[in-house]
């Protein structure tokens, strides 16, 4: 036995609602964050993240309460971010429940701020969140929901981004995501072998052998999905069954 | 029961008193050295940089406290790094002294794994254990660590492995330390708390 490979669902939420889109566009609400939480936490979800992704940043305290609320229900890790520019918007997110930090835009706008979220917390509860999207022959680094383009190729901002002090990267492929057409494998695979921490595959989850395929030849350290959960597309104990019997190292709780 | 937190400011303090609160104990959280002298039942969690943790023991002069207490009896569980600081010395912090309740050396995991040893993984008991009791053995614990113990020592009731073996679950009379946390293991992990609170009672 060896360590299990972990399904994560994923919460993108208005700060209190849980809402859903392609591309990051047209959110439609998809549910109570609370009712949810707790419904993966008894399904056997091995982690989950929780994201704010409002455009607009007025509803911090909302989203504060969210994360405590959410935390009340776990017995597994909860992530969290969105939004995240400071230590001490860290140290509330923190203080509210969540075990580690998630942060994206505000680590390619000043990377020290993994460092210093690494000295605080420990560098296990820092997530480097990386958008990449396909460029002819690599990967480029994308901010602020996947709409505006960097320079950074997203192999080397990801080896940076340890170095900094990041414990693990939250890979979102913004060709895949939404597109319920499967992991973006190349990329992952590309990343995996770019960093020494455990990589969280995103983007393009549908069916069982999307999984499969990620954790086996993406090499991905664990994978995160939306929809296919809230909509009861895919059960996660039936998926973690179907990867269990593929030779797919999973934790299936009694 | 009354079960004393040790809270030296760690991220996990609130998830482990509330997990401790749903099975009915009565957490008292404090960095007081009174409050831990004088207590029923000590837990020390703990995540984030060892020298953390240490700088504050010291900074609100709770080592001989906590030694103390081990030392009269007092039931005691130590938490991912609450585990590692009862040991001599940590590589992570080679300045530093430990508890040093403990002989050894926490040390880094190989680098030939990827770090941290982030996630779910399984346990090797090596002796009966009141901590695991009534847990089936293909149970799957969370851990979040790139530091480790020893896999020796008599008090070794379970290993784990990553890189190497290393010390998963340590139990010598009231003394009793886990690296994984209990508090994010789903419901092995509330079994574990549990055990602990039922021989500490």
């Amino acid at each position: 036995m060896s360590l299990a490979h972990r399904i994560i669902p994923c919460l993108d939420t208005d700060g209190s609602r849980v809402v859903k889109g392609v591309h990051f566009e047209g959110l439609r609400d998809a549910g109570d964050p609370v009712e949810l939480a707790a419904r993966y936490n008894a399904e056997g979800a091995d982690e989950l993240v929780v994201l704010d992704i409002a455009a607009a940043r007025d509803n911090r305290p909302t989203f504060l309460e969210t994360i405590r609320r959410t935390a009340e229900q776990l017995a597994i890790p909860l992530t969290a971010g969105g939004g995240i520019r400071s230590l001490e918007q860290a140290r509330a997110v923190v203080r509210a429940g969540a075990d580690k930090i998630t942060i994206n835009t505000a680590a390619v706008q000043r990377p020290e701020l993994l460092s210093e979220l690494s000295a605080e917390f420990g560098a296990q509860a820092v997530v480097l969140a990386i958008d990449a999207k396909r460029d002819v022959n690599h990967w480029q680094v994308r901010i602020r929901g996947g709409r505006e383009a960097t320079p950074l190729d997203a192999a080397a901002w990801a080896r940076r981004g340890v170095e900094m002090g990041a414990g693990e990267i939250l890979l979102t492929s913004v060709d895949r995501d939404g597109t319920q057409s499967g992991f973006d494998i190349d990329l992952t695979a590309a990343i995996s072998r770019a960093v020494s921490v455990p990589v969280i595959a995103s983007g393009g989850a549908q069916v069982p052998a999307h999984f499969q395929e990620v954790f086996t030849r993406g090499c991905a350290d664990a994978a995160l999905a939306a929809s296919i959960f809230h909509d009861q597309i895919q059960s996660i104990r039936a998926l973690k069954e179907f990867l269990r019997n593929a030779g797919v190292e999973v934790r299936i709780p009694c | 029961m009354k079960v004393t937190l040790i809270d030296y400011g760690a991220g996990n303090v609130p998830s482990v008193e509330r997990a401790l609160r749903r099975l009915g104990a009565q957490v008292e959280t404090t960095n007081g050295a009174e409050q831990i002298a004088a207590a029923r039942c000590l837990v020390l969690p703990g995540v984030g940089h060892c020298a953390a943790l240490i700088c504050a023991l010291d900074a609100h002069a709770l080592r001989q406290p906590i030694r103390e207490a081990i030392r009269r009896g007092t039931p005691f569980l130590g938490i991912c790094l609450g585990l590692q600081a009862l040991y001599e010395s940590s590589e992570e912090a080679p300045d530093l002294s430990g508890l040093s309740i403990l002989p050894g050396r926490v040390t880094r995991l190989p680098q030939n794994v990827k770090l941290p040893h982030m996630g779910w993984n399984t346990l090797t008991t090596t002796r009966p254990s009141r901590l695991l009791a009534s847990i089936p053995a293909d149970s799957y614990f969370y851990f979040a660590h790139s530091f480790a113990a020893p896999a020796t020592g008599q008090q070794r009731a379970a290993t784990c492995s990553h890189g190497r073996e290393f010390i998963a679950v340590l139990e010598e009379e009231n003394l009793c330390a886990v690296q994984f946390h209990p508090e994010k293991s789903g419901s092995a992990g509330v079994q574990v708390l549990q055990n602990f609170m039922r021989a500490a009672a």
